[in-house]
């Protein structure tokens, strides 16, 4: 039976969270009880407020070959970061 | 004991205090034996079933399905430390929750014999849970409006956790009823295997009566309860297994089944031998 168990994807949003966050991956025999086994492995300790689960199987994924080409670039591109402006004394909170 | 449960105890321990004060400055003779009984009653039953299913740790299907029997288990033991908590001090004679777990023999336990069941496999384990986390939910749910304020902030908490649990017992007997030949066949094995043991959850007697608006009439979750399982059984294409033959009961009393000593042996001997070891 073990085997046959597929894979799951867990995402928990936390009390004070915005979005969900993956928190690690679980077996369950389908969705319904795969949000039931997130809830107890996952969320014992009041971590979470919601839960989504998606089939690891669902899940493209950038290939680690493919690290340098995809990742690297961005690396010396600092104009792409907003610090070239100058920020207004009257705007606060930034 | 330990658990997850201490740090909410101590607000269920402040209110407490008016109804055992009421009860210990006499002003209604007669309660406190039967609020005692009572009391003793529900522990029993979440403390019992909690060791049972503390058993399928390790053995269960999954990884994960350990860990959500393990979760159900220490629910349960969170209830029943409540629970003897204050039986104990209802009672009078200074007897804690450890006392009461670990220093009563099998005579002076009260749970019905249906949690004291062996977990047979995991279908037969299931069987239990639909039925009695299906009373279970019923009873906490009115237990909320007891007049005895320490049973009414118990049952508040735990009702929410039991709701889980049912949940979580339809899921399963949802998925094996509708499932192969072969989880069909154990799933209504199972139902037959533990039918014997479902009215006892729901006999009346004097105690209950006795305490009015304290405790909760058994004879009136019946119908609730098995129109819940009803309903599961139908969707999971099961049938209501045949009338038993016989009828077990006897828990209420302290008259228990073989299984009952092994169950406390294992439960009590680690505190027996080092009396007060925790880690």
């Amino acid at each position: 039976m073990s085997d046959e168990w597929p894979l799951w994807e867990v995402f928990v949003r936390a009390r004070r969270g915005l979005s969900h966050v993956h928190v690690g991956s679980l077996h369950a025999p389908d969705a319904v009880m795969a949000v039931r086994n997130a809830r107890d492995v996952y969320t014992r300790r009041g971590e979470g407020v919601s839960i989504w689960v998606v089939p690891s199987a669902a899940v493209t994924a950038s290939s680690p070959d493919e690290k340098d080409a995809f990742f690297d670039p961005a690396a010396d591109k600092v104009y792409r970061h907003p610090t070239f402006y100058e920020v207004p004394a009257e705007a606060k909170h930034l | 004991m330990s658990g997850d449960t201490t740090s909410e105890r101590s607000g269920w321990r402040s209110a407490a205090e008016p109804s055992v004060e009421r009860v210990r400055s006499g002003a209604r003779p007669g309660d406190v034996s039967g609020l005692v009984e009572y009391t003793l009653r529900l522990g029993d039953d979440a403390l019992i079933l909690s060791q049972r299913l503390g058993e399928w740790i390790t053995r269960a299907p999954q990884l994960e399905e350990d860990v959500a029997l393990a979760n159900i288990a220490l629910d349960l033991l969170g209830q029943a430390r409540s629970l003897l908590t204050y039986a104990g001090e209802a009672e009078g004679a200074g007897r804690d929750e450890d006392a009461l777990a670990y220093w009563r023999d099998e005579r002076d336990f009260r749970n019905v014999l249906l949690v004291e069941r062996p977990n047979g496999d995991f279908a037969e384990t299931m069987a239990r849970q639909l039925w009695f986390t299906s009373y279970q939910y019923e009873l906490y749910d009115r237990l909320r409006a007891s007049a005895d304020p320490t049973l009414a902030a118990v049952a508040a908490k735990a009702v929410k956790e039991v709701a889980y649990h049912r949940d979580h017992a339809a899921q399963w007997v949802l998925r094996l009823g509708d499932g192969t030949d072969e989880s069909r066949r154990r799933m209504q094995g199972g139902l037959a295997a533990v039918a014997p043991y479902v009215d006892e959850l729901f006999d009346p007697d004097g105690v209950t009566g006795g305490l009015g608006a304290v405790a909760v009439d058994p004879a009136a979750l019946r119908e609730p309860s098995e129109r819940h399982v009803d309903g599961v059984l139908d969707r999971a294409g099961l049938e209501r297994p045949p009338e038993p033959a016989h009828v077990a009961r006897g828990g209420r009393r302290g008259l228990h089944t073989e299984v009952m000593g092994y169950l406390l042996a294992e439960m009590q001997h680690l505190h027996r031998s080092h009396e007060g070891a925790s880690w």
